[in-house]
Formats: structure tokens, sequence, C-alpha cells
């Protein structure tokens, strides 16, 4: 292509670009936060946006039996629904993925048991339970001490053992 | 027609025939039969012919919303979840008995976590916020007044062909093989277009979308992918998008693994990190023969496969057939399809149906004269990008397989893409072999 013609093309394109943004209906309805609140639900890996509130394993362990342990063991051992605890030092391509030898964070157990669980009525749960919850399992999976509690400070600083073993497959699409 | 008397040109071992015979009329593969036939595919006569019953009397009432012939009852998706039971569910694409390249509505593939909602679309809400300049929320309505985009794409789930990890090839046909990805044409508004309007803040990196269904499902998508192509699809082949796809809006990402295409679109969160969701720390997510572990793998990489002849579709005698496949690339349009009637040991180029859409199913034909002898049929595609299908063998080098068979309803591992092959015997069965 000439510079002539790349020049018309690239005032073409500019002059399409800005017309289609002048032209966008531009019917979006503005909202504030405190709005939409109760969809404000994504927890990121740095612990943004975790809410106020607390739990701990013991609290977690009544919560577990009585909303999960039908389908994930009573021992979190697996059933109908995934194993929680427990299990093999090391996942494969025959299974065996773990929170404790896979996940990379903390924060996602609170993010899906929150927005997905207990699988009959999701959203069901209070934040401390969410919490309470988190601190029984990475506690019985031996992440964190039985006795710690797991709130909005401390459950971005858990280490999960898995974190730095994964590999991004195309990292330029990033 | 003084070509219908040259043999057609056998272009790879096994009686890969060359593309002319399938392009050219019937006479010509007739004519490639050989030395002492009389120019038609079958000897016997046919039957005299009489007005059937349907020809003699009135038929049905046309009803408002047509559906296929009675005859075509079989012609449906496999269900494993028919009770549905506090689990997901998957419907499987019945590749072996569609051609052309758009997956018919009802036949796309789905995969559901904990059922499909009933959404009101008069009730359904679309959230921007996050990283921008102002949070907006759309529905239906005011997005029906946008500029809408259409493109013709495949859909696959990140899980499609996962039997293939198995270390012993699993006996099954192509749809529970390959059944979880199809293809159509989706309308919508392109989601950057929604992006500008609430006015990104440009240290932004990502968007996490959620869709509206019972395990609010959420996944994070890079925001080059977003300004690239990313679509808040409405429509499926002409019509609203059916509830198994995300009535009433959905996330369509053209060749990205299927779960971050959130059904039931309800919010999309902007970000300066991945939310690192449950679907995209554990599901996608595979370990390497290397002891490492993928991530954000993201890309349905290059791949085809036949799905005429396949397991359940055999050959009833010697003579000419079209193999026939689909070939698709998240990368972008298929370059070029090989078929190997003899396990790969040589390969004839097929031919390619118009028009190659990137992101799409390309179907590919080749014409093939069975001797009635065994063979193994594979197709590998290449992409534009040069990107080609692998072997399985080179596959599972770096990638790894099981060490005993899973259930050909697992997911052992996600994202495979290499070369499938179906063994032919003498009888004319297909089953699904290692070669």
């Amino acid at each position: 292509m000439s510079m002539r013609k790349l020049a018309i093309a690239a005032g073409l394109v500019l002059a399409l670009g800005a017309a289609a943004l002048a032209e966008s209906p531009r019917l979006g309805k503005p909202i504030s936060p405190k709005d939409f609140a109760a969809w404000d639900i994504n927890i990121l890996p740095d612990g943004s946006n975790l809410p106020p509130g607390s739990g701990k394993a013991a609290d977690g362990a009544k919560v577990f039996g009585e909303q999960c342990a039908l389908c994930h063991g009573d021992k979190g051992q697996g059933g109908r629904a995934a194993r929680l605890i427990g299990g093999p030092p090391k996942a494969s391509l025959d299974g065996g993925k773990t929170i404790a030898n896979y996940w990379p964070y903390a924060t996602t157990l609170f993010d899906f048991i929150r927005r997905a669980m207990p699988f009959p009525a999701p959203r069901s749960l209070s934040d401390d339970q969410v919490y309470a919850l988190v601190a029984f399992l990475l506690s019985e999976n031996k992440l964190i001490g039985e006795g710690e509690e797991m709130n909005a400070q401390t459950l971005p600083k858990v280490r999960m053992p898995n974190r730095d073993n994964f590999v991004v497959q195309f990292p330029d699409r990033i | 027609m003084s070509k219908s008397k040259n043999p057609i040109e056998q272009v790879a071992g096994n009686g890969l025939l060359h593309r002319r015979a399938l392009l050219g009329r019937g006479i010509m593969v007739a004519g490639a039969m050989g030395a002492g036939s009389a120019g038609l595919l079958t000897g016997a006569a046919a039957e005299p012919l009489a007005d059937a019953p349907w020809s003699l009397m009135p038929g049905d009432v046309t009803p408002p919303y047509g559906r296929p012939s009675s005859f075509e009852s079989k012609v449906v998706r496999t269900v494993d979840n028919p009770k549905n039971e506090p689990s997901g569910s998957r419907a499987r694409t019945p590749h072996h008995l569609l051609r052309g390249a758009i997956t018919p509505n009802g036949l796309h593939f789905t995969i559901m976590h904990a059922g499909i909602p009933d959404i009101d679309p008069a009730e359904h809400k679309l959230l921007i916020h996050g990283m921008v300049k102002q949070p907006l929320v759309f529905d239906l309505d005011s997005l029906s007044r946008y500029r809408m985009v259409t493109r013709t794409g495949f859909l696959e789930c990140g899980g499609n062909s996962a039997p293939l990890f198995s270390n012993d090839p699993i006996q099954a046909d192509v749809q529970a093989l390959h059944g979880l990805a199809s293809c159509a044409q989706w309308t919508g508004v392109p989601l950057a277009t929604l992006l500008d309007e609430a006015g990104v803040d440009p240290k932004a990196k990502w968007i996490v979308a959620e869709g509206a269904d019972a395990p609010h499902l959420s996944r994070s998508v890079p925001l080059a992918k977003v300004w690239d192509d990313a679509m808040v699809a409405m429509y499926q082949n002409g019509e609203r998008i059916q509830p198994g796809q995300g009535y009433p809006m959905r996330l369509y990402l053209p060749g990205y693994e299927g779960n971050m295409n959130v059904k039931f679109l309800r919010r999309v969160q902007v970000t300066d990190q991945p939310g690192m969701t449950f679907f995209e720390s554990k599901i996608y997510s595979d370990p390497l023969p290397n002891g490492k572990d993928t991530q954000f793998y993201f890309v349905q990489e290059v791949k085809s496969f036949i799905s005429s002849p396949s397991p359940g579709v055999g050959l009833k005698e010697p003579g000419v057939y079209e193999i026939s496949g689909i070939a698709y690339s998240g990368n972008g349009r298929i370059d070029k399809v090989m078929v190997s009637a003899d396990g790969g040991k040589s390969w004839g180029e097929a031919a390619l149906d118009e028009p190659r859409l990137p992101k799409a199913f390309t179907r590919f034909s080749m014409a093939w004269r069975w001797d009635g002898g065994p063979a193994v049929l594979q197709s590998r595609a290449w992409d534009e990008g040069g990107n080609s299908q692998p072997s399985r063998e080179q596959f599972v080098a770096r990638r790894g397989q099981t060490t005993k068979p899973p259930s050909v309803l697992g997911f052992p591992g996600h994202h495979f893409n290499a070369v499938t092959s179906w063994g032919v015997n003498a009888k004319g069965e297909v089953k699904h072999v290692y070669a």
C-alpha cells in the first residue's frame, strides 16, 4: 500500500472510530456502588472486596456438617461432590486436584463458597459462616492453625503450597 | 465426458482419491472404479417407482415453530444428567449425524453447573463496574439500540475430547468424544462499546465476568481479548439465544474455551488482576508431565476430526465414500487439512468448504475408495497462523495421559487437540484406535 493510500485508510479508520463513538446511543444508566452492593461479590486474590466479619474452624465444622457434608462427605472426603479435605500429595491426569495440593489462592475458597454454595441455596450463608467454613477447610487441610481466625486481613495472607507451580500457556495474550 | 474414462488419481495410500473426485459429477467417481465397471456406483437396477401414500393426500398443518421430521428423532444431543441431579449436566452435539458447518440451536452443546435458570428478559440487567469512570447498568431494551455485529464462530468446552487423554483408546462415538464443540452465528453488541461508555481506567488489565445463574459462574478474561473481539451475544443463528446458551445474553469470546463465554451475563467488573475464580484456579488447569500445572490456557488450538465414517457410521460394502469432518482453530482460519487412510504413513489434502471463516468450523472432505481391507483414518489440520494439529504421540509427550482409562464422561485433562484415529476393519466397522 502506498503512503497516500495508507494515510487515507488511517484517516478513514479514525473517522469511522469517532463516528461509531459519537453515534453510540449511550444508554447505560449510572449506578452507585451502594446500589449494586448485593451483586458486588468478586473477591480478588489480593483480598480486595473481602467483607467485614470473621470465622474460626470450630464454627466452620458445624456449618460444614449442616450444609456441606451431604454432598462432600462427613469428613470432606468427597462423595457426590468433590473432596475438600485431604487427598494425594500431588495431582495428576488420573485426578486428585485438591485444595491443599492445587488451589493457588485461599481467597478463591471464600469467593466460590459465597457465590455458589450450598448447591441448593447459593448466597444463603452469612459472611461469618463463609469465613468459618474457609477456616475449617484450611485448618483441616493443615494450611492454617486450628485456632486461627479468618477475616479480610488474614485470609489473603494464607500461603497456598502450589501457588508458584503454574505455567501460563500463552503469556502474550494477557 | 472424456475425463470419466480416466481413473481418478490416487493421492495417498489405501485409496485416498484426488479432490477432483468429489468436485466433479458422480460419473467421474464411478469411472474411478476402474476396468470392467459399467460406470455405475451400484450394479443392481432400481425398483419401479410408484406414488407413496403421502403423495396422495394433503399433509399436516404448518406449525408456528418448525421442527425436524419425526424420522429424525434420533438426531439429538446426548444428555448425561437427564434427571437434573444436583450436579452439572452436559449435552453433546451429534456430529456424526450433521453436515455443513453450522450447528442447529437445539443441538448446540451446553454444560450447566446447576441447571438452566428461567430468566425473565425484562428483569435481566448487565452491570459494568470496577476500574471505570462511571458504573453503568444496561438491559435488553437498551442493548437492542446499539449497533450489533454478527460473526460465525465455534464454541468448544475446554474439556472437549478429554477421553482422548486416556492411555487406552476409549470406545465411544464422535458425539461422546468430540461433542462438546459446536458452531453458530452469533449476534450482539461488542463488549468494548459498553466498556468505552463506562470509561476504562488505563491501568486496568482484566475483566471478571459473572452469570446470573445459581452458581454465579465467574471467569476472568484479559482486557486485550475484550478490545479484540468479545461480544455480548443476544442472538444465535438469527433467533434469541436459547436458555441453555445463556438467555437472554452471554459473553462470546471467539476461539476461547467455552467456560469463559459466561452465560446469563449479568456483571462485568474491570480489574487490574485476574479473579482467580474456581474455574480458572482448579478446573481448567491441568497437571503437566514435568510436574508443573497449566494456567490461563484460554485458546482452543487448531483441531480436526472425521465425523463420517466414524464409530457407528460404518461402511456397507467396498466402494467410493466421502470422508467428511470438521476443522477449526481458536487462532484463525483453517488453512489446510490432510487426511490419511493408512494411519499416517501417507497423506492427501482434503477439500475445504467455503466460506473458511476465522475461529469457525470448516467442513473438509476427501474421496476414498475403500477396498474392503483394514484402514486407519486420520485428519490433521493447519491454521493460517501456521499452527498444526499435533499427532497424539506429540501431544502426549507435552501434556501427558492417564495411567488407567477414565470414564468416557470424565475430564482428566483439557484442551486436547491431537489427531483422532478411526480404525476400519474388513466388515466396515469403525473403532476408536491410537495409531
